[in-house]
Formats: structure tokens, sequence, C-alpha cells
């Protein structure tokens, strides 16, 4: 028989609330709460452990939790791992993505959760792991079950997997090859004619690669008067104080630093240094400000051309670095701008 | 990052050397760098040279903020 093991968190584990979000993971033979309902909607497989971890305690202290789920993992490595559904708890979310793509990558073996839309590990985790579409909170369980499980029990039989749309997760954005019968009806010519004939028709047709649409955001107006603009500079290119005092990550950073300017003409070598991973840092670092212009902007402020530099400069490390956390770390960054009154911002990109 | 400052109501410049995905992401004032490790200034050129390329599109970007757009816009560099 197959085996299967579970993740949930504290509150799930019926341990408690947010007074316990802070538990370190343990793991228990058989079912715990909601897994109870994955066992019973398994079909060949047996759920012979549950993992439980505080959301907390996985959301501040990720790498120790990972390394110890990992561990208790040893000796148990099912041949499914299931995490969830967390519904729309972001930081049960969060969880549920962190471990499921940490299994996968450890084990080699396929994790699955399930999420609802609007719950922020979708958006971190999607092209990773399969997500599930579920319900806004805990009275969707069984639906969100159900769903999930149907999919865990073609994984655990051999059955083919039919593509996120069929099965209702989340797109990966994985294409799956598929043999079709030879005959000209099927060639990808034949396909794609009907399809612009469709178009051309004002019909309805479906695209067999969806390139994902990005967001628009409205056009902020021009300044109005750049003489008397307060400009401030913000960077993905990783320039930080030679001691990173931040400690800006070198890669999928997640932190951000704002460093004072103010009476520098420009960033001095040895001053200021590049921590980004995914450059070659000799010529950031001979010279900062091939990244960071301060040196042109204080010419532009002597001109009078700006009415002044923002006494800050803004930066954090852009590669392998989420949207997600990307969107987060510029709000994070918007009050400072705002209460010095900033009008204008030039973002440079390594 | 651009497109949450922008959301704020900033006009932003988006100095970046890889101008599709600039484009692709959905920045719309986008003002061309000439490289990933050296945006504004190619070492293996004189210290002045670098000065130039660096004041010139700094300044372009500058302008670029000034500048009331109907849609995403590439503003073109001299140097």
């Amino acid at each position: 028989m197959k085996t299967v093991v579970c993740y949930i968190n504290q509150f799930f584990a019926g341990i408690g609330g947010e007074e316990k979000a802070y538990q370190e993971p343990y793991i228990q033979e058989g079912c715990v709460g909601p897994v109870q309902a994955i066992q019973a909607a398994l079909e060949d497989a047996q759920v012979t452990h549950t993992l439980v971890c505080g959301d907390n305690y996985m959301g501040s202290d990720t790498e120790k939790a990972v390394a110890r789920i990992l561990e208790l993992l040893e000796g148990h490595v099912p041949d499914l791992f299931i995490a969830g559904p967390a519904f729309q708890a972001g930081r049960y979310g969060l969880a549920c993505g962190t471990i499921c793509q940490a299994v996968q990558e450890k084990f080699s073996i396929p994790a699955l959760t399930s999420m609802h839309p609007e719950n922020p590990g979708v958006e971190m985790f999607r092209q990773k792991v399969i997500i599930f579409q579920g319900g806004k909170g805990a009275v969707k369980m069984r639906a969100d079950v159900q769903t999930m499980i149907r999919f865990a029990n073609k994984l655990l039989s051999g059955q083919p997997n039919e593509g996120a749309e069929a099965e209702g997760y989340f797109p990966r954005g994985c294409r799956h090859e598929k043999f079709l019968e030879d005959k000209r009806e099927n060639t990808a010519a034949y396909r794609g004619v009907q399809m612009l004939i469709r178009k051309m028709h004002g019909q309805p047709y479906r695209t067999e690669l969806a390139i994902p649409a990005p967001e628009q955001v409205p056009i902020a107006p021009a300044v109005s008067d750049l003489s008397h603009a307060v400009v401030a500079m913000v960077t993905s290119g990783g320039i930080v104080p030679s001691d990173n005092p931040d400690r800006i990550q070198s890669a999928s950073a997640t932190r951000w630093g704002r460093y004072d300017i103010s009476g520098m003409e420009r960033l001095e070598a040895g001053v200021f240094k590049t921590i980004h991973a995914g450059f070659d840092p000799t010529a950031a670092n001979a010279d900062p400000n091939v990244v960071v212009p301060l040196d042109a902007m204080r010419a532009y402020e002597k001109e009078g051309k700006i009415g002044r530099l923002h006494p800050y400069f803004y930066s954090t490390v852009g590669t392998g670095t989420t949207e997600a956390e990307a969107r987060r770390m510029a709000q994070e960054i918007i009050p400072h701008l705002v209460a010095d009154g900033v009008t204008a911002v030039i973002l440079g990109s390594t | 990052m651009v497109k949450e400052l922008e959301k704020a109501g900033f006009p932003v410049a988006h100095m970046c050397n890889l101008v599709p995905v600039s484009q692709s992401v959905g920045a719309n004032r986008i003002v061309p760098t000439i490289s990933i490790p050296y945006p504004l200034g190619d070492p293996s050129t004189p210290p002045a040279e670098q000065w130039k390329l660096r004041y010139h599109r700094v300044g372009v970007a500058l302008e670029a903020l000034a500048t009331n757009i109907e849609q995403q816009t590439i503003f073109p560099v001299r140097i």
C-alpha cells in the first residue's frame, strides 16, 4: 500500500491558536485533526504520520523549521506528501508552500497543498508546487480535501496528470507532452490555422500556450516642474555599506536597506559595495556610482535641474527575488518617500 | 517594485539593461543602461567617458520623469 505523510499547523492539530504559533515541529503516527478527512478520501493509501508545526515558527525560523521537519521525515519518507489545506490563512499558506517545496526537493516525491486564490502562498509557490484552488476557510474543508485527494488517488495509482485546469490546481506554467492520433487535424499547423480562423471571425478560441498577462499600472503623471522635484534613488543592484548592516541576502532577497547619502558627492569604493550574487561585482565595487549614480544626481542637483535629492537611497537584491517580495519591499519603502516629500523615483536594475 | 511605486503615484524612471523584461513586467518609463554588472559606466573606458555616459543617461531619466506619456515608453539615449 502507498504511504502518505501530512503536514498541518498548530491550529488544525488542535493544540492552540496564536499562543501556540511558535510550536516547534513534531511528528505523530497516524492522522491528526483534518488529516482524518484526507485518510477517508484516499482510496488505496495510508497516512502513516502527521507533521505539526506552528505557523510563526515556520515563518520566522524557516530554515530551522524546514531542517527539523526533513529530519523528522527521515525513515518515514512516503510516496506522497500533503500539506494543508491552508484556505486563506497567509502564514499557513506560506508554511505549506515552503514545506512542500522542501520535501519535493529533498526526497523527490510529489507534494500537494490547497489554498484560496488570494492566499499569498499561491503567488509565491504556484510555479514550484501543485496548489489546489481552495475555499476561504475551514468550512470548505470537505470540498477542498475531495478535490485534492481525487488527484492524489490518480497520482498514487499511476494515472496521468490531465493538467492544471482539469485537475483543479493553479497552473505552474508546465507544458505536458501529449500524444495525439496521427492525423491531419491533430497537427500543430492545422490547430494553429483553425485558431487563427476563429480569431479572424471574432469567434472564441483557446491558446495552447497562455502567456500570463502582466498587470499594468496606470502611468503616474510626470513631475510638473523638475527644478522643484525631490528625487529618490532605488536599486535592485545590491549596493550597500561595506559591512551590509541589514544583512540583505545576495539572492532571493526578502530584506532591503535605506542608506544615508547626505553630504556625499559620490559613493566611494570601499565604503559601499554590491552584495548581489547575480553578476560579476568587480566594476560595481570599484565604482558603486555605476549602479547608484549619486555623482551624476549631485551634479544635476547643483545645476538646479532638480530641486533636491532625497537624502537616502534604497537597496535590495533583484536576483531570484519573487514578485510578491519585491512588491512588499516597495510598499515598505513608500512611507519613507512620502515622509520626505519625494516626487519622483529613479529605479536602477542590474 | 517599479509598479508598486508607480501605483503609489510616483513617476518612476526604470534604468535597466534588460529592456524587454522591464517592458513585459510593465514599467512605464524605461531608460536603457549599458550592461548588467556596470549599468552606467564601462570600466574598460576612461573615467571621463564613463562620467559622460552616466551623466547623459541619468539626465534622460530625469527628463523622462518630467515627460507626460500616453503609453509605455522607452526613452532614447545618445551615449
